[in-house]
């Protein structure tokens, strides 16, 4: 031991004599320390991968995940949805008319009708979405046209907004308010239902245009500037979108909670959408206290403010109703995979059980070890 | 600064140079700085000489930053990154927030830039502590020496040194305070050998009896330019007489040498700083590109094809879909920000580049990073094996290139050294024969035996007992214990007077008992030839006291004591004594009273120097008492049976020998009782039994030369007045040069017998292993001598040429000599050495042996350590002369060339025809081929012939190969056969080859630095090789290797790429940028690191008792070209997985863009951590911290960070996504489903591949008994 000291000193004591750095004396001459660590001994955990652990964890697998799929599979189809296309792309369409004529520069209002019927009633809160195809919402430059301080009520950002926004900043000299790509896009059709009584009486069915949106959204990320008082005063100075038929200030002028920059609509359609074909919630249909259905079956009219062209990007624009379960709108997919991918394991558990009895008996030492 | 330092100290520069003459550019002229003012400095000759400061950093505190990027920039790498970086602040084209997209690149500059930064400053502070030491330097002014700073020291200084001093730079001797003239330094830290060397006086100044005095100095100095020649130093000086003398490397002292033995001497500084041989010899460490990575950049150069593709497609795609739309823009197209439209041809060209951005990560940023943290882990651990560290000599394994450890496990051939590195070097004299009859030693060698018993016992219980105390040191440990002391003091003030002494004293002590255990020193006397000694002695002794020649004496005893006169006297052995430093400890160097004191008695005894005389006063009251007699007579010495430590007794001479064999041949002299007591430049003392001390003028000495192979002194006989060449060396030059009267009477006869016989006895010593050397002699007479002498002269002071022309001198003289007999010495092999060969050779590596030895002791030491097994055949090439070679047709088969050299029974005749091959694992062959045929083997005519034959056989064994044949075998080798080569060696002559090898092993053995300081690895032993390859090489090299197609997978799951048919081709990304650039710099990066450091796929105790597993290192089988594409196949379906099932999941959604990107973000680094989790073999508590931490990180910054702001982070902000997602069902069950969906055709693929292959390596005894059904059967295809 002493020995060892001596020389782990003599070694210090000779490298500062020593000629320079020939890097041989940074050694120090001393016995590794015999730690699990130092010397590559850890305890380890071997996870050996020999048929004997790997069929369980294959039958294991798909025992639980085929269950799995089951129930997300009947959860899903108990869903119901229903899906009405009103671009108005066929003759026959009711909506045929304002798709043909309607433009972004048009002033006048173009409605159409949209009768439909319901097979089943629906239970339960409907939400009501619209949904539009081949609308590229994440497209890179679409996405970032859009300033989140302005949104966010920031007087100065209101006054010039981020350059981000370019070309949609300023219109005659002016900013424009909400600034940017996404907002100018906006989405403006109006879509009311009426269900059609068997006597042929419209009810109009309650719309419920708040709550719409991300709780974070609309009292975090969005705000007016000073408040939503006076908002007209507040956005003097700036200029509405391109394509908008109205300010900002007017999207709802009965409610205050709801208007300017925390308008609920605008706020749902800021939040882009990741893929080309998207919906988004647009009303909430509440449930009755009563026993009766949210919406009966029956005959239905969707009136729509025709505003919104997609003919240019050959869009589809549809009316979507649907229930909602604890795992999201309908999509029978995941249900699906589930069960797939369990089965397959089930499935390679047994090949490769039958291979494993067949030629592992060949090799006597995986039997042992199995 | 220097300069104002210099002025202050009125250390002058002053300066004549007249720099025109041609001359002056070939040499370096030094005058003295003494004679020059300082305000005249413009005329100081040695102005333009560089000062003795050093400076090796290679950045100051304002070019570091330029430099240092300079350098990184210099890896291509780092050159892309910053260009994709700078590519982010265009604004056509910027997918990521600049300042964001720089961060990366920042990050791993900066990792790189401080590593560099704490390099450098190391070395600064060690330059600046070698600066700022103290040494000696006279001042014009005061006319004294003055205590000043290396740095301080200038060319032309007179610099004043005392014992155990580091010298400041290369100094000329002028001044010794040693009777003699002399100067002993020890090189170690220069060369690493730790003997003694002695330096002269410059001759012009021998004769100076007052002390040196600068101020009267006015001779001016030439010399050579400043080259890093530590062999090679000429010059003259030229004094004010205008005589001339010249200057060799025996006067120039080193810097970085320490002076021993020697109270004071003075010099002149001839090169300075970085200008010294030390400095100019010392190279930074090597930079080795290793195989694995080699094939990984031709791998990243694909992903960079990959990279380029997918960019193309997308931009192709992007036209596409913005034509499509024609004129009408929808409104989601959003024009340039300067309003104007673009066409779909410009935006695709814009989107190239933008792709090259998004995509970047297809190129992996970190992997050059990675790789370079993992291989210093590796390192640390290799560094950190106890098995690697050898208690003996107290070394570990040190890694010198830091980044080719995982060549280690793709070794393919082997080629060693013998001696030193196969054997101890060690050597033990074993037997002798002197004028044709032989002494066996027998005696000697049942106590070899019986010590090698006694240190097996010994070591047994070492480790048993405390396993601390190294099994050498406790032979000398009575000394050490009082070592340690002194020693631990000196290390700070080592260079200052009042402990100078003893650190010396400690330095002496633990320096030498390299070639002196007491198994080397300690020889039994055969008998017989101890009686003839004595007998013979007696007879000279008596015949001395009548007058009587001596040449009247029987031949066989004049050849005896000729013989060992010549072991003693024939070699360049400096003799210590271990109390003799002691002695000198208590003359303070100051004390110029104690000095003369000294040099009174020493006069008085009429002995060259203080310390011989000492020695001798102890040598002769040791040895001239019965004890001696006793000790050597008894068959093992006392204190070695007893095992009793501090075995040195006091007054025991030392003998520090360059190299081993001279040791131990002169000890085996002394078991005779002829014993050196001193050498001097020109004085050896003998001292022989009755007939007491002689000394012997020593007038030359020829060193010895590889290409000579011996080495011849000239003395004059103290009993006959002959002038006497002894000559020593290796038997086949010796015997050629032995001349036989050419009568044919009886004495003619009787050397021609004692010629055949001694040849004879040669071949039998040879054939046992031994190495020999003949002894030869010759005497002159004063005619030849002179005739010699005036050509040898002429050689000496050639300046140009003048190695060439003693060579040729020597030659003249090493003629006619007369035979006196041979040696037989030992080198014992080393333990483990067959073991180690044998699981080498059973891991599929080739061991070629190449060696300076000759073929006989070669062939034997081979088949000591198993390399040749005694039912091998053996093929010999043999070519007797080169015209032979060239009058044969290169066409022909090489074998027939050589057919009639065969001198063992001829084997099947091998080609290098692959139709005949097969037969060759019948009969295993073994090749020996010795230098001079490997000359013509090497010629490029016939190289592929003889390497076809060589690959053919189990074991090549080159005998007699010269240091340059042994790298151009290496070299031939590597190039020809395309293999990975090592090469192992321990001394000076197998630096090239080391340097040549993809990877270089150096042995830090007895023959000093020279190899360790050009090797990438150094070890302490030869068995080490066995678990650093087999062991640490399959380690490093299965760790990179999964590491790197790790990498490589994980940085091509692209998923973006498949979202660009869901956005139009327009370069955008679900993922938040801040994921996408810090996913694999932070997320995935520290399991990867653990598993890469610490995987083990196989045990360290499988791997050493199956080392056919190392084959899978050899013919790469963890990274092969198509597993880089299976890779990428691999993570082409992976990231398919990942994408499409959160697509299909979510598909016409209300989900947002971020909402629908974090899940695939969390998802796929859960499939990639699993990935990972598959791939490790070995699992740690380090491995789950790690992915545990990984996951961790993860969701903690992915919540801090979308709950930090909801503004910033334009252009998308993700404020309170995670939160909100980790609040829904669907995300935990898009978590479960996809990494079992992506993984699980790895997984049955890997099940069906290695279900039973793979998992009977985890068994031991199936997978060798596979491996002897199919591994052999492989084996066969292959050759």
């Amino acid at each position: 031991m002493m020995a060892s000291n001596y020389n782990a000193k003599e070694e210090d004591g000779h490298q500062p004599a020593a000629i320079g750095h020939g890097g041989a004396g940074t050694v120090k001459n001393k016995k590794p320390d015999n730690t699990a660590f130092k010397q590559q001994r850890l305890p380890a955990w071997q996870p050996i991968l020999t048929a004997g652990t790997v069929l369980p964890a294959f039958f294991v697998i798909g025992l639980i995940f085929i269950p799995i799929g089951i129930g997300l599979f009947v959860t899903s189809n108990n869903i119901k949805e229903l899906e009405i296309d009103y671009t108005g792309v066929d003759m026959s369409s009711p909506c045929y008319n304002c798709s043909q004529s309607y433009s972004w520069n048009s002033t006048k209002p173009c409605t159409c009708s949209v009768p439909f019927s319901l097979d089943q009633p629906f239970e339960s809160n409907v939400f009501m979405y619209y949904g539009l195809s081949n609308f590229y919402q994440n497209h890179r430059r679409y996405v970032k046209s859009r300033d989140d301080s302005q949104l966010n009520g920031d007087k100065a950002s209101l006054k010039s907004p981020s350059k981000e926004c370019e070309p949609y900043r300023t219109s005659d000299e002016k900013p424009i308010a909400p600034c940017g790509a996404i907002a100018n896009s906006l989405f403006n059709d109006t879509l009311e239902l009426y269900y059609i009584d068997p006597n042929g009486s419209r009810t109009a069915i309650p719309l419920v245009k708040k709550g719409i949106a991300w709780w974070t959204d609309k009292h975090v990320k969005f705000r007016n500037p000073g408040g939503n008082d006076n908002l007209t005063v507040v956005f003097q100075g700036t200029s509405k979108p391109v394509n908008w038929r109205k300010s900002v200030y007017e999207l709802d002028p009965s409610d205050p909670d709801n208007n300017g920059f925390i308008n609920e609509d605008f706020i749902v359609w800021m939040r882009t959408a990741a893929l080309p074909t998207f919906r988004k919630l647009y009303r909430i249909i509440h449930k009755k206290p009563n026993m009766t259905p949210t919406l009966p079956l029956g005959r239905y009219i969707l009136e729509v403010t025709y505003n919104y062209p997609v003919r240019s990007f050959e869009g589809r624009k549809r009316m979507i109703l649907s229930t909602i379960s604890w795992m999201g709108g309908k999509n029978p997919f995941l249900g699906i995979a589930y069960i797939t991918v369990g089965s397959v394991c089930f499935f390679l558990g047994i090949v490769l059980l039958i291979i494993h009895h067949k030629y592992g008996n060949r090799n006597h030492s995986a039997d042992i070890r199995s | 600064m220097a300069r104002e330092k210099i002025g202050e100290t009125e250390v002058v520069n002053v300066k004549k140079q007249r720099k025109k003459t041609k001359k002056e550019h070939k040499t370096r002229t030094v005058h003295s700085n003494i004679l020059y003012d300082r305000t005249k400095g413009e005329d100081n000759p040695n102005r333009h000489y560089s000062d003795n400061e050093i400076k090796t950093t290679k950045y100051t505190l304002l070019s570091f930053l330029p430099k240092n990027l300079f350098e990184q920039f210099h890896r291509f790498a780092n050159v892309y990154f910053v260009f994709i970086a700078l590519l982010n602040f265009v604004p056509v084209c910027n997918a990521f927030q600049p300042q964001l997209a720089l961060a990366p690149v920042v990050f791993i500059l900066s990792v790189t830039a401080i590593k560099d930064l704490w390099e450098d400053y190391r070395r600064h502070r060690s330059d600046k502590e070698i600066n700022h030491m103290d040494c000696l330097v006279y001042s014009r002014y005061k006319h004294q020496y003055m205590e000043r700073f290396w740095k301080e020291a200038r060319v032309g200084d007179f610099i004043r040194l005392r014992c155990n001093e580091i010298l400041p730079a290369d100094v000329l001797l002028l001044s010794s305070s040693d009777p003699d003239r002399l100067v002993h330094i020890e090189t170690a830290t220069l060369d690493g050998e730790t003997n003694l060397k002695q330096r002269r006086v410059v001759c012009s100044f021998l004769d100076l009896d007052c002390d040196f005095d600068p101020s009267k100095y006015n001779s001016v100095i030439e010399c050579e330019k400043p080259n890093n020649d530590l062999a090679r130093f000429r010059g003259y000086i030229t004094h004010r007489s205008g005589r001339r003398d010249g200057l060799y490397k025996d006067n120039l002292l080193l810097r970085g040498c320490t002076i021993r033995n020697t109270e004071e001497c003075v010099g002149i500084v001839i090169y300075a700083g970085h200008e010294t041989k030390a400095m100019l010899n010392n190279n930074g460490p090597r930079y080795k590109r290793s195989k694995l990575e080699k094939q990984m950049n031709v791998d990243v150069g694909w992903c960079v094809i990959i990279l380029l593709v997918m960019c193309l497609f997308s931009a192709i795609g992007h036209g596409l879909w913005m034509y499509q739309y024609g004129d009408k823009r929808p409104v989601f197209d959003v024009l340039s920000p300067e309003g104007a439209e673009l066409s779909p041809v410009l935006s695709a060209i814009y989107l190239f580049l933008t792709m090259i951005i998004v995509f970047q990560v297809l190129i992996p940023v970190s992997l050059f990073v990675s790789i370079e943290i993992v291989k210093i882990c590796q390192v640390y651990f290799i560094h950190q094996d106890q098995d690697l560290y050898d208690e003996e000599t107290d070394s570990h394994l040190q890694c010198r290139a830091l980044n080719i450890t995982e060549d280690l496990g793709q070794m393919q051939y082997i080629f060693s050294d013998k001696t030193g590195t196969l054997t101890e070097n060690k050597m033990v004299f074993r037997r002798c024969t002197v004028a044709g009859v032989e002494y066996s030693h027998d005696a000697n060698a049942r106590r070899l035996a019986m010590y090698q018993d006694l240190v097996d016992s010994e070591e047994e219980d070492c480790t048993s007992h405390s396993g601390t105390l190294p099994r050498r040191d406790s032979v000398t440990s009575n000394q050490s214990a009082a070592k340690v002391v002194l020693r631990s003091q000196s290390t700070k003030s080592h260079r200052r007077t009042g402990s100078r002494a003893e650190a010396k004293r400690a330095s002496i002590l633990s320096k030498h008992t390299a070639f002196s255990s007491p198994m080397e020193k300690d020889i039994t006397p055969d008998p017989q030839l101890l009686e003839k000694v004595n007998h013979c002695s007696s007879q000279m002794t008596f015949k001395r006291f009548h007058s009587q020649s001596l040449s009247q004496l029987p031949s066989d005893l004049t050849d005896i004591i000729d013989f060992f006169i010549a072991l003693t006297i024939c070699n360049t052995v400096v003799v210590s004594s271990p109390n003799q430093p002691r002695q000198k400890v208590g003359t303070d160097s100051s004390s110029s009273l104690n000095r003369s004191s000294h040099r009174d008695c020493s006069s008085v005894l009429s002995s060259p120097s203080a310390e011989s005389t000492l020695t001798k006063l102890d040598e002769e009251h040791h040895l001239g008492g019965p004890v001696g007699l006793e000790h050597a007579f008894s068959p093992v010495p006392p204190h070695t049976t007893e095992g009793e430590p501090g075995a040195l007794e006091e007054g025991e001479l030392r003998y520090e020998a360059e190299s081993p064999d001279e040791a131990a041949l002169v000890y085996a002299a002394r078991a005779y009782k002829c014993s050196l007591v001193g050498r001097l430049p020109d004085q050896v003392t003998v001292e022989l039994p009755d007939l007491g001390k002689l000394s012997f003028e020593l007038l030359h000495t020829l060193g010895f030369d590889s290409t000579r192979k011996r080495m011849s002194v000239v003395v004059r006989h103290p009993l006959t007045d002959q002038i006497t060449v002894y000559t020593k060396g290796a038997d086949s030059v010796i015997m050629d040069l032995i001349t036989l009267p050419s009568t044919d009477d009886s004495k003619g006869k009787r050397q021609r017998k004692i010629l055949y016989k001694t040849q004879n006895y040669l071949n039998l010593y040879a054939a046992d292993g031994l190495r020999t050397l003949c002894i030869a002699k010759k005497v002159m007479t004063k005619e030849e001598y002179a005739v010699w002498l005036r050509h040898h002269l002429e050689a000496e002071t050639a300046i140009q040429g003048r190695e060439e022309l003693l060579f040729q001198s020597a030659l003249r003289l090493e003629i006619n000599l007369h035979l006196l007999g041979a040696t037989g010495v030992e080198d014992r092999l080393q333990d483990g050495v067959p073991e180690t060969i044998a699981s080498l050779r059973k891991a599929g590596l080739q061991i070629w042996v190449l060696t300076g030895d000759k073929q006989e002791t070669a062939i034997n030491i081979a088949y000591a350590c198993k390399l040749l097994e005694p039912d091998d055949e053996i093929i010999t090439l043999n070519a007797d002369s080169q015209a032979k070679f060239l009058s044969s047709d290169p066409s022909r088969s090489f074998q027939k060339d050589y057919a009639p050299a065969y001198s063992f029974p001829p084997p099947p005749p091998p080609s290098p025809s692959s139709s005949q091959t097969q037969s060759f694992l019948v009969h295993r062959l073994g090749l020996v081929i010795d230098g001079r045929t490997l000359a013509y083997a090497l010629d490029s005519s016939l190289d592929e012939k003889f390497l076809a034959v060589a690959r053919s056989c189990r074991s090549v064994l080159c005998c007699r190969s010269t240091p340059l044949q042994k790298s151009m075998v290496v070299k031939l080798v590597r190039n020809k056969l395309k293999v990975m080569t090592l090469a192992i060696g321990d001394g000076a002559n197998d630096v090239s080859m080391i340097q040549v090898a993809d990877v270089g092993v150096g042995i830090s053995g007895q023959e000093g630095m020279q190899a360790v300081m050009a090797s990438d690895f150094a070890l302490p032993r030869f068995r080490n090789l066995q678990k650093l390859l087999l062991v640490h090489g399959h380690w490093c090299y299965s760790r990179l290797a999964n590491m790197i197609l790790y990498f490589f997978y994980k940085n091509a799951v692209t998923l973006i790429f498949w979202y660009q048919f869901y956005c139009g081709f327009s370069g955008s990304a679900m993922i938040d940028q801040w994921y996408l650039i810090f996913f694999n710099l932070m997320f995935s990066a520290f399991p990867q690191l653990i598993t890469g450091t610490l995987d083990k796929d196989v045990s360290s105790e499988t791997l050493q008792e199956l080392p056919q597993l190392y084959m899978n290192g050899q013919n790469s089988e963890e990274y092969k070209p198509y597993m880089f594409w299976m890779t990428m196949i691999d993570a082409f379906y992976q990231s398919l997985v990942c994408f499409f099932i959160p697509y299909c999941a979510y598909a016409d959604s209300d989900v947002d863009l971020l909402t629908w990107g974090t899940p695939i973000t969390t998802l796929a680094l859960f499939t990639i951590l699993i990935h990972l989790g598959l791939e490790t073999k070995t699992w740690t508590w380090m491995n789950w911290v790690s992915i545990t931490f990984s996951v961790g990180l993860f969701f903690t910054v992915a919540l801090c960070y979308n709950a930090s702001c909801p503004t910033c982070y334009s252009p998308s902000n993700p404020y309170w996504t995670m939160q909100r997602l980790l609040g829904e069902p669907l995300f935990y069950l898009l978590c479960v489903i996809t990494p079992v969906a992506a993984l699980l055709p790895r997984l049955v693929r890997g099940r069906c591949v290695s279900v039973y292959e793979r998992e009977n390596m985890w068994d031991v005894r199936p997978y060798s008994e596979m491996l002897n059904t199919t591994g052999v059967v492989d084996l066969t295809v292959k050759y």
